[in-house]
């Protein structure tokens, strides 16, 4: 029987491997950094046959590249589903998902069509849903522990020892902090420039407050490990990560919400390997795998049953910052309406400006 | 027949160096030139005009920091020569041999590693929780922790470092080539150190203090990541506002724009150095 | 009484880590004369005059200028100058800049500069062209801005580091009398180092043939020349012929020496007596042997082995037939010797007294 199931698991092997030596791509993958953990690109490899060169970034950065190349260059990216319509709109540098070759079971429906509905441009779909996150606050909660939510990173009691990034999830947080609602007037341009306005001077105000503006997830962690800075700004899985290693620390759901956002998939325009990219998607999403890059990037997947082979440790990191009252809450980031960046872009100019 | 043969060997000699300069400097800068003169009006709309020359100068952050950026390159660069000069001196005057190899080869050292983690270096050094803040704590010369990172002196620091070995080789290439009689007689007739450095040594290195200069300059002008790592708040640099335009705000049109006035700014930065030191570009930089 | 020596060297000594450059030198230059010191590369000759000039240091001894201790004195306090190899013009100033630099450093105000650079200027010769550039300048012209940069200072000792060393052989011929005539005009004392013996014997009044870091000889060139002390100033001054081999007989000064190719040769002893079988080395100058065509009295009979033709300097070479053994003889320019040429037979003598005997091995 052993031998039997041993021969029969061969001859599958060896049959997969024909099959897919037959078709075998390169896929050039552009995406954040512990999207792709080494030990899933060696089983995706073993068992399609594909190879996988991998391209770490972010958001800006893998817009600006493939606008460089007007969608050449990568087989597979993965922004962020607010940033991909007025993308797509402005440098038409994606190609549309087709539905048909997705095993759409394996996502979770409610984000899938979320997704979907957010990433429709001219009736055609552009992205579908991988791991989603929020940003919030990382605290201190010894020395900082009446941080609880982004005004308070203005309080007397924490000044110069306060960082966050000046980018635009800044502007979005505090403005939800100071009782507006930025997303809601995201089709209203002169209403958003009167919200950000008001953000504007508070973030003005308030810079005398901050130690530093920090730019990447290792300078933040830097800065609150050593004990420089007490409360920030930043992403999940950063708190979730010092957590590991210093019990005081770690993230907070801010009271006026979380920020939340998902991280896609989108086909760029002149991507050359499809094949490849649609196995790789239908590969990462079954549980077994969705749950090995959660425990890597940190961050849960929209994939059905994904969180179960989790570890224990994350999922108690995670329930620790999230009631169900925090999750409800937050914020999810509706697409972006082209043009309202440069509105942004100014105001994070005079914010760095003023002194 | 010779000469035509001589004269192919000439153009195929010459052949890379032209393509070079045709595909890698002078075609992305005719790209760049027509991108920064198209102004975006909508959605896939672009009208050529200068708008985003006019946005520059309408803006005072971005003319601020231009300014900003060229007053610390020059400073940077007049720093580095007073560190350099004396060590330079040294090395192409006071040793001989082994001695001066080494020294030469310690001077290269910082450049084994790359310009990030040299950067991480001084971070680790000049943090409020790093080697500096607590030797001067254990030594009781300071009550608590001081910050010495996120100024303009800690972009200066890490500017002076990054670009010291670039004005210390053309200085000790001059200042080798000083005979050292000419110090000598100098001595001989009369002279005192600070007249001899004045009126012969200095005079003799002109040529290597300005190819030192501008080097420094226009590295540091350019340079991206020392002030984005070392640098506070309002430590903007000019770079970091171009990378802003092109990657975070995908303004090509204007980051484009950024990229001439930066070339021009450098441009003539290095012209009015010239001029000033009576120098000639091929003087400088042909020897 | 006589006068304050210009410069005085007290048994003066460098050492460097593992060797000692100069050695106990002591001797004194009389104000106005030209001295020179004469010596073959590495004999420590460059040490001497930079102890002088300041920029290096004795270990031991003194060093006085106008009877002042120089000791722990700096090159720019000294009252010496110096005139470099390379003349050490500084190529980043004109001409009146280069002569003036000097006077600039004491303060002297910019009018007097003027004069006195063109004064100085005048005085060398080269009147008028203050303007110019080092780079426009010919070899002799450079020398004598070199002088004039040091002479515009009035120094009690000009130090001249071979200078001549970079000339052409014609310039370097007419600047030797040139060097000697600004000397006696400017009066000033001249200290000048040279290997080579002709710059040395031409201008000067004294000189001293310095040797591995002593010096073996002070005199005039006459002296020098006509009464070397040691072999190596027999050697070192002038042409001579030099033979070396062991004593047969000794006869109160003269002596009779074999060579180990077996001629025998008289000569006479200078300094130190020698006795039979002793290694001695005996110096025959080429002026000093007479030639004849003729056998005469104790004349030995030669081949000729080549004539090297050099207007009046004109020498043959001689082959002694049966020893092998070769001497430089001058051909007097007279006809009878005109016709001679390769192997002919001749006849040469030389008095006792004009050869000079040396104990001991040779170089």
């Amino acid at each position: 029987m052993g031998t039997k199931s041993g021969l029969l698991t061969t001859t599958v092997l060896i049959t997969a491997m024909s099959v897919a030596a037959a078709n075998a791509e390169t896929l050039r993958l552009l995406t954040w950094g512990g999207y792709a953990p080494d030990d899933v690109i060696e089983m995706f490899e073993a068992e399609t046959g594909h190879s996988v060169e991998v391209t770490t970034s972010n958001n800006e950065e893998m817009i600006a590249k493939l606008r460089a190349t007007n969608g050449g260059g990568f087989d597979l990216a993965q922004p962020s589903q607010d940033r991909i319509t007025s993308a797509q709109e402005e440098f038409g540098i994606y190609k549309p998902i087709d539905m048909s070759r997705v095993d759409a079971e394996q996502f979770i429906p409610s984000m899938l069509s979320a997704t979907a509905d957010n990433t429709t441009l001219d009736g055609e779909v552009y992205g579908l849903p991988h791991v989603w996150g929020t940003s919030g606050l990382v605290v201190n909660t010894a020395e900082a522990g009446d941080v609880t939510d982004y005004m308070d990173l203005c309080d007397e009691a924490v000044a110069g020892r306060v960082s966050y990034r000046l980018k635009r999830p800044t502007l979005i947080g505090f403005a939800y902090s100071m009782g507006l609602d930025p997303f809601a007037a995201y089709g209203d341009t002169d209403s958003y420039q009167a919200i950000l306005d008001e953000v504007e001077q508070t973030l003005i105000d308030c810079k005398d407050n901050v130690k530093t503006y920090w730019d990447g997830g290792d300078e933040i962690k830097n800065l609150l490990r050593s004990g420089e800075v007490v409360a920030a700004m930043a992403w999940d899985t950063g708190g979730w990560q010092l957590n590991a290693d210093n019990p005081d620390i770690t993230f907070v759901a801010p009271e006026a919400g979380a920020l939340g956002w998902i991280d896609t998939f989108v086909l760029p325009a002149r991507g050359r390997a499809d094949d490849a990219a649609y196995d790789w998607i239908n590969f990462v999403m079954r549980p077994d795998i969705a749950a090995m890059i959660t425990n890597t990037a940190g961050n849960f997947t929209a994939a059905v049953g994904g969180d179960e082979g989790v570890s224990a440790e994350l999922k108690a990191r995670y329930q620790g910052s999230f009631d169900q009252a925090a999750i409800d809450n937050i914020k999810w980031y509706p697409p972006v309406p082209a043009g309202l960046e440069t509105l942004e872009g100014a105001a994070l100019d005079r914010i760095n400006a003023a002194n | 027949m010779t000469s035509d043969r001589s004269k192919l060997g000439f153009y195929l000699l010459l052949a890379p160096l032209l393509l070079w300069l045709v595909l890698l400097i002078i075609l992305p800068h005719i790209g760049l030139f027509f991108v920064s003169i198209s102004e975006k009006v909508g959605v896939r709309e672009y009208e050529t005009g200068l708008g985003n020359y006019a946005v520059f100068f309408n803006e005072p952050l971005y003319w601020r920091t231009f300014a900003r950026t060229a007053i610390m390159s020059i400073s940077t660069t007049a720093l580095t020569l007073i560190l350099g000069f004396p060590i330079a001196y040294y090395i192409a005057k006071m040793t001989r041999g082994r001695t001066k190899t080494t020294l030469f080869l310690m001077c290269l050292i910082p450049f084994w590693v790359s310009e990030l983690v040299r950067t991480f270096g001084w971070m680790i050094l000049l943090r409020e929780t790093g080697i500096v803040s607590n030797a001067l704590q254990y030594l009781g010369l300071t009550a608590g922790p001081v910050e010495f990172l996120y100024n303009d002196a800690a972009i200066m620091v890490g500017l002076v470092y990054t670009s010291i070995l670039f004005m210390i080789v053309p200085l000790v290439t001059t200042l080798d080539s000083l005979d050292d009689s000419m110090i000598e007689a100098g001595y001989d007739l009369g002279g005192t150190g600070v007249s001899i450095l004045r009126e012969i040594i200095i005079p003799h290195a002109i040529p290597g203090i300005v190819s030192g200069c501008i080097v420094v300059f226009m590295l540091s002008l350019g340079n991206y990541l020392t002030p984005i790592l070392l640098g506070g708040k309002d430590s903007l640099w000019f770079t970091g506002l171009i990378y802003t335009q092109f990657i975070t705000r995908f303004n090509w049109e204007l980051g484009s724009a950024f990229g001439f006035l930066l070339l021009a700014l450098s441009s003539g930065i290095v012209f009015v150095g010239l001029k000033l030191s009576r120098q000639t570009l091929s003087e400088t930089m042909g020897r | 009484m006589p006068a304050t020596p210009d410069l005085q060297c007290i048994e003066l000594t460098k050492d460097f880590s593992d060797f000692r450059a100069v050695d106990q030198v002591s001797f004194d230059v009389p104000p106005g004369s030209f001295f020179s010191i004469l010596g073959p590369s590495g004999c420590g000759k460059t040490t001497l005059l930079r102890m002088i000039a300041g920029f290096q240091f004795p270990t031991s001894g003194d060093l006085k200028i106008k009877g002042k201790s120089m000791i722990g004195v700096g090159p720019n306090k000294r009252p010496v100058s110096m005139v470099f190899q390379h003349l050490a013009l500084f190529p980043m100033m004109n001409i009146g800049e280069n002569v003036g630099f000097g006077l600039r450093q004491r303060g002297v105000n910019k009018t007097e500069i003027k004069q006195r650079v063109e004064r100085v200027l005048d005085r060398v010769g080269l009147p008028g062209i203050t303007e110019r550039q080092v780079s426009q300048l010919s070899g002799g012209q450079k020398q004598r801005v070199a002088i004039a940069r040091c002479m515009v200072l009035e120094p009690d000792v000009l130090l001249l580091d071979e200078p001549l060393g970079a000339l052409d052989l014609k310039l370097r011929e007419h600047m030797k009398i040139e060097l000697k005539s600004l000397q006696s005009a400017f009066n000033t004392t001249f200290v000048y180092i040279t290997h080579d013996q002709s710059e040395a014997l031409v201008m000067s009044d004294k000189i001293a043939v310095m040797n591995k870091g002593r010096f073996d000889q002070i005199g005039t060139a006459r002296e020098l020349y006509y009464d070397p002390n040691s072999a190596f100033v027999a050697g070192f001054v002038g042409d001579a012929n030099r033979f070396e081999g062991k004593i047969t007989a000794v006869n109160g000064d003269a002596v009779t020496m074999v060579t180990d190719n077996g001629s025998h040769l008289k000569a006479c002893t200078i300094t130190e007596r020698v006795t039979k079988g002793q290694h001695v080395q005996i110096f025959i100058r080429p002026e000093a042997i007479q030639l004849t065509l003729e056998a005469v009295a104790d004349a030995d009979e030669y081949t000729i082995e080549s004539v090297l033709f050099n207007g009046a300097n004109s020498l043959a070479i001689l082959r002694d037939p049966a020893t092998g053994d070769l001497l430089n003889v001058t051909l007097p320019q007279t006809g009878a010797f005109l016709g001679l040429g390769k192997g002919d037979r001749v006849y040469a003598r030389w008095e006792p007294e004009q050869a000079r005997c040396y104990p001991g091995e040779g170089r």
